[in-house]
């Protein structure tokens, strides 16, 4: 333990990625054993199952990509998507509609589409989860900046922790459009989805072991690196990279203020 | 679940600044809407603004363009000595030990929209003041919190439209409960913006006059903005609780209510179950009673088919306005005034009551001793969260 250590423990039943150069955990895990430095192709985020045609129309490529995350998640672990209470994490919003709001009220006719509107909270990605699968468990959303990947873990486990019940966290983040990507630039569009229970089943287990300040893990692949720097929600690459593995392993994830996450992963 | 000690709270609403503003509104049956200026907004509505935000803020090196909500967030914090408390709490558990779980819905946007006036006319560039981070981000309310009290601990900002800070609750509690963090601030701030304004004016939903919720003439919702803030530690000595917690999506709509209002059943059914507590043990029930004729009619049924025409329930939103993600938050810190005072709060702006909606609405403020309270936050993407709150010790501990 360190001396703000904690150990929890969950089970990872299944994974989903969607992201530069691949769209399912197979396509990840094998680019992360690779360590090719191959330069990555951009994201292709696939239309969402499950949404009624008239609501496909009015997603958001955020949403989207949250999803495709999620459900890729779900697919991997053969849960039905309507089960698990769901985390969504991401360090912003949906720029795309975030930019045609803005460009509206700055001009003359504030008349805002309800649809933008109703895009425009936060909670999008959680909000379409449910029309799309019919979800009626609870639903968090959290953000803090570069370190949402590790939030998003640590209320996952807690929900796990609390409820005995499997819980899928879905991380994303997607680029901004200009000029608001001026202020925060962001990598390419990558979306991973963790379905996460207790133990006693197949699959790799989890322990976090508490926030410290151990420098974060890198990649030695450079193109995976810079990845895991340019977009928030890839901070959990070098967790990708220790379950790809199948090895005993302990990662520093990024989190806050130079924090880390310690989290030991047991095939 | 074990309950979570409540040892802080406060709040900041266009009814005025700190505790005491609040009970003696509560009391009064005042109302902190009016139809006043916003920016340049040019709306036919009514606004619960607070007093004060426009100002420069104070010299402390912060840019003159730190944005509102942050500004709100740290006017707040420094009523009825909760800085202090939280900074207590810190050298008690350790800077890392302390959580800040906060709800906001529009963090810093208005910032964003002014910028948007100005841009390079060349190039389309926002200005250089424009501190996206500070501002903007929407984790930026839970950065600033947690710079101002000096927590190293976990950090975030819970954005589910207006069921945000009471979720932080939630977030909090469970995570305290599994030793991920030993307290936290919970809380939300949400400050006044074009987005929210022309949003809900372009769904209709906006009021003319100040909000009526559960009136049989209402029109729809007046927009506010507020702070609010609590304390939560485990075990100590304290003689207000949260003791339960629920939560749920419709998976319907984004942006209107299950007709049956299931999502929010299923939250007050949770939170209930947390609390061991039969829905006739509930005191007084705050609801999230936004005055939009289907959101008050959904949220009505629900509340009938659990609690009956018998518990004592009011929408406060008539005294503060829709203060969105920070409703939540506000709500709980009026049930924990409620709690001490001894108060069923009333329904301010309510004239007529729905005949279509059979709960028991408390017209006005009255005194009484109510033990467990709940209250009731929903919001866009169907997303919904019933706190619980209990006062504790003996008869006559508290009034």
């Amino acid at each position: 333990m360190t001396e703000h250590g904690f150990s929890m423990r969950a089970r990872v039943a299944g994974i989903g990625v969607v992201g530069p150069g691949m769209s399912d955990w197979s396509g990840m895990r094998e680019r992360l054993l690779a360590d090719s430095g191959q330069p990555l192709t951009p994201t292709q985020i696939p239309n969402p199952e499950g949404l009624p045609p008239t609501e496909r129309r009015r997603v958001g490529k955020v949403v989207k990509l949250a999803l495709a995350a999620g459900l890729g998640a779900c697919r991997d672990s053969g849960i039905d998507p309507a089960g698990p209470a769901t985390v969504f994490a991401s360090s912003g919003g949906d720029g795309e509609n975030c930019h045609a709001i803005c460009e509206l009220l700055a001009g003359e006719d504030r008349r805002i589409s309800p649809i933008r509107f109703h895009n425009s909270v936060n909670n999008a990605a959680s909000g379409y989860w449910g029309i799309a699968t019919g979800a009626q468990t609870g639903s968090s959303v959290l953000s803090a900046f570069d370190g949402s990947f590790v939030v998003g873990l640590m209320e996952a486990f807690a929900l796990v922790a609390t409820d005995g019940e499997p819980v899928l966290l879905v991380t994303y983040d997607h680029p901004y459009p200009s000029p608001l990507n001026e202020c925060r630039p962001l990598g390419p569009a990558f979306g991973v989805g963790l379905l996460l229970a207790v133990e006693g089943g197949s699959g790799p287990v989890l322990n976090l072991r508490g926030l410290g300040c151990a420098p974060a893990d890198r990649l030695a692949d450079p193109v995976l690196e810079a990845l895991r720097r340019s977009v928030p929600a890839a901070r959990c690459l070098p967790l990708l990279r220790a379950l790809a593995g199948g090895v005993a392993a302990s990662v520093a994830l990024e989190s806050l203020n130079g924090q880390t996450l310690i989290v030991e992963v047991q095939p | 679940m074990k309950r979570i000690a409540v040892t802080k709270h406060t709040l900041t609403t266009c009814l005025g600044r700190g505790n005491e503003a609040h009970r003696e509104a509560l009391v009064s049956g005042r109302s902190g809407l009016a139809a006043r200026a916003f920016e340049d907004v040019d709306l036919d509505t009514w606004i619960g603004m607070v007093e004060g935000l426009d100002a420069p803020p104070p010299a402390d090196g912060a840019s003159p363009r730190a944005c509102r909500n942050n500004r709100l967030a740290a006017l707040a914090l420094e009523q009825d000595g909760f800085l202090d408390a939280a900074r207590d709490a810190v050298s008690r558990y350790g800077a890392a030990r302390v959580a800040v779980y906060l709800g906001t819905s529009t963090s810093g946007i208005l910032e964003t929209e002014l910028a948007y006036r100005t841009r390079d006319p060349l190039n389309g560039q926002l200005p250089s003041w424009l501190d996206y981070r500070a501002s903007h981000s929407i984790s930026s309310l839970a950065e600033c919190v947690s710079r101002i009290v000096g927590t190293t601990g976990p950090l975030a900002v819970i954005s589910t439209a207006c069921s945000s800070s009471a979720k932080a609750f939630a977030t909090a509690a469970r995570q305290m409960a599994c030793g991920l963090v030993d307290a936290a601030i919970v809380g939300g701030v949400d400050t006044l913006c074009l987005t929210t304004l022309y949003g809900f004016n372009s769904l209709e939903l906006l009021a003319k006059g100040p909000c009526r919720p559960f009136d049989r003439h209402r029109e729809g919702l007046s927009i506010g903005e507020a702070a609010a803030f609590a304390l939560l530690e485990p075990d100590v000595p304290a003689s207000l609780w949260l003791s339960g917690y629920g939560e749920s999506s419709d998976a319907y709509h984004m942006s209107s209510p299950h007709p049956e209002a299931r999502g929010a059943l299923q939250a007050m059914d949770a939170a209930l179950a947390r609390a061991a507590l039969a829905p006739s043990e509930i005191d007084y029930i705050n609801l999230h009673g936004t005055a939009t004729p289907s959101s008050d009619l959904a949220e009505g049924k629900a509340v009938a088919q659990r609690f009956g025409t018998t518990v004592p329930a009011s929408s406060t939103k008539g005294a503060t306005g829709h203060t969105l993600g920070a409703a939540g938050g506000v709500e709980a810190v009026l049930c924990l005034l409620a709690l001490e005072n001894g108060l069923i709060p009333g329904s301010v702006g309510l004239i007529e009551a729905d005949p279509a909606i059979r709960i028991g609405l408390e017209p006005v403020t009255r005194r009484a001793r109510p033990r467990n309270v709940l209250t009731n936050s929903f919001g866009f993407g169907g997303t919904n969260c019933s706190l619980i709150f209990a006062r504790a010790g003996q008869e006559g501990g508290h009034d």
